[in-house]
């Protein structure tokens, strides 16, 4: 060891590259890590070390992040040189669809599907999915507590959504839920997490075919006919049904019980959307709620493909760039003491959806199912309270997407 | 004041028409359409939240 009174612990020394993630070990489950914070302050793009000893840039705050992600220059091909590699040692197979694309072939494709996502086609579910929120909530209700909200709730309700839209039976859950959850999994192995998208991709493909066959009214339908029609490879459209079945899964349902965690440690916030009929002030709430936690915490990755000049550096084309969308929601110059969760507060700026060509294209159904999952548990479970301990709540860290593994709760 | 929105940049994310609905609405593919060009003042914030939030920098509001 070198004499550390001479030259200071190495985390210190000004030239030393932090790691990247870094450890959570904040006081407060929904705070981005301290070290993430102070890599904000100290300005806009740092290096940061990845576990394989490449060496990134990571941008932490809000107006870099937005204008690199917005940027034609900064690609998300997996393949392109400096693509910066996921936060740990997996190798993706294949890639998923039209999200690790650029433009002109990102925009052909995701046009394809964007349709059923519109504002006014979502609004049309809304009964729907209050229907399934109100028979969930009831069945809650009839049973004795406590029970774990992910299992019971968090999760039903995106999946029985989007097996609905796409026309995946739903009575099919348990075996693509289960494998998603590998896929997500940082900890499972790159053979692991193979074999898990190889079953569900499988099982798509197969859906696909009868769908080409004897087409319905819905989203797999619409895929099937693009393959009819020559725009699509099966291989193609095999990869976009799996990249809508899992997005929408571990996304939303994080955000129900995450959101739902945060309001029961925020009980004058709780108390706000409980006693409201304003439709505005849950919609606000859901914008806050998205702003504040950081489900996507791992960061959205991309690879420079020529220099670009931006917050007092010059990235070099064949460099990768990691936009940590958690801490760029709570940057203060945007969003005033942005670690206070305030449900009144205009949030819509977040960029919890991610930002430029790929911001994501389910938001119109997320925001539309978290306003009735948020606009209706707490009014119809007044009681609503945690079962064990916060300290005893298992936090995914494990994961691309971050939440609780389970939550008790009990009324 | 005059929206602008250029239709082939838009990556049908649909905040514009939760900013400003009588001002935006989307196509079957999801791409916003422009419903009034020239809004009224008091569709003007939602028409500016849309200007800022939009994505894909696609629509602009400008001075004639
Ligand atoms: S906000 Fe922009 S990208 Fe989204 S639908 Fe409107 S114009 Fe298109």
């Amino acid at each position: 060891m070198a004499d550390t009174t001479l030259t200071g612990p190495a985390h210190e020394a000004p030239d030393a590259v932090p790691e990247f993630p870094m450890p959570r070990e904040s006081r407060c489950p929904f705070d981005p890590p301290p070290a993430l914070k102070e890599l904000q302050e100290q300005g806009p793009l740092t290096k940061v070390r990845l576990w394989d000893g490449s060496e990134p840039w990571l941008v932490t705050r809000y107006a870099e992040q937005r204008a690199l992600l917005g940027d034609g220059r900064v690609s998300a091909d997996t393949d392109q040189p400096g693509y910066p590699t996921k936060a740990s040692p997996e190798a993706g197979e294949g890639k998923l669809s039209f999200i690790m694309m650029d433009d002109p072939e990102h925009a052909r494709l995701r046009r394809m599907v964007t349709g059923p996502f519109a504002v006014k086609k979502v609004e049309a579910l809304r009964p729907a999915v209050q229907r399934i929120v109100d028979g969930l909530i009831d069945d809650m209700l009839a049973g004795p507590g406590p029970v774990d909200l992910v299992d019971v709730f968090a999760l039903p309700i995106p999946s029985l959504v989007i097996c609905e839209l796409l026309g995946v039976p739903y009575e099919e859950h348990d075996f693509f839920q289960e494998h998603t959850k590998t896929m997500v999994r940082t900890t499972a192995t790159p053979e692991e997490r193979g074999a898990a998208s190889r079953e569900v991709a499988g099982y798509l493909a197969g859906l696909l075919g009868k769908r080409v066959a004897e087409p319905r009214d819905d989203l797999l339908s619409g895929i099937a006919a693009r393959v009819t029609a020559g725009e699509l490879t099966h291989q193609q459209a095999t990869e976009m049904a799996l990249l809508l079945l899992i997005a929408g899964h571990e996304t939303t349902a994080n955000m129900i019980a995450l959101g739902t965690l945060a309001l029961l440690q925020y009980p004058d916030q709780l108390a706000l959307l409980r006693e409201t009929d304003d439709p505005k002030l849950v919609a606000s709430a859901v914008e806050e709620l998205l702003r504040y936690l950081h489900i996507t915490h791992l960061g959205r990755r991309r690879a420079v493909t020529e220099d670009i000049e931006i917050g007092g550096q010059v990235i070099k084309a064949g460099e990768g760039v990691i936009m940590v969308n958690e801490i760029g929601n709570r940057d203060p110059e945007v969003f005033a003491d942005p670690d206070r969760l305030d449900i009144t507060r205009d949030a819509r700026r977040h960029v919890a959806f991610g930002f430029g060509v790929h911001q994501c294209l389910g938001q119109p159904l997320a925001r539309m199912e978290l306003q009735v999952v948020y606009g209706t548990l707490y009014k119809r479970i007044p009681t609503l309270k945690l079962a064990c301990a916060l300290e005893d709540v298992r936090f995914k860290t494990d994961a691309f997407i971050y939440g609780v593994h389970e939550l008790p709760v009990s009324w | 004041m005059k929206v602008e929105l250029e239709a082939d940049k838009c990556v049908a994310s649909g905040q514009c028409v939760l900013a400003a609905m009588d001002v935006f609405d989307q196509d079957d593919e999801g791409i916003a359409v422009l419903l009034d060009e020239q809004p009224a003042d008091e569709h003007l914030d939602g028409v500016r939240e849309a200007v800022a939030i939009c994505p894909a920098a696609a629509i602009r509001l400008v001075d004639q």
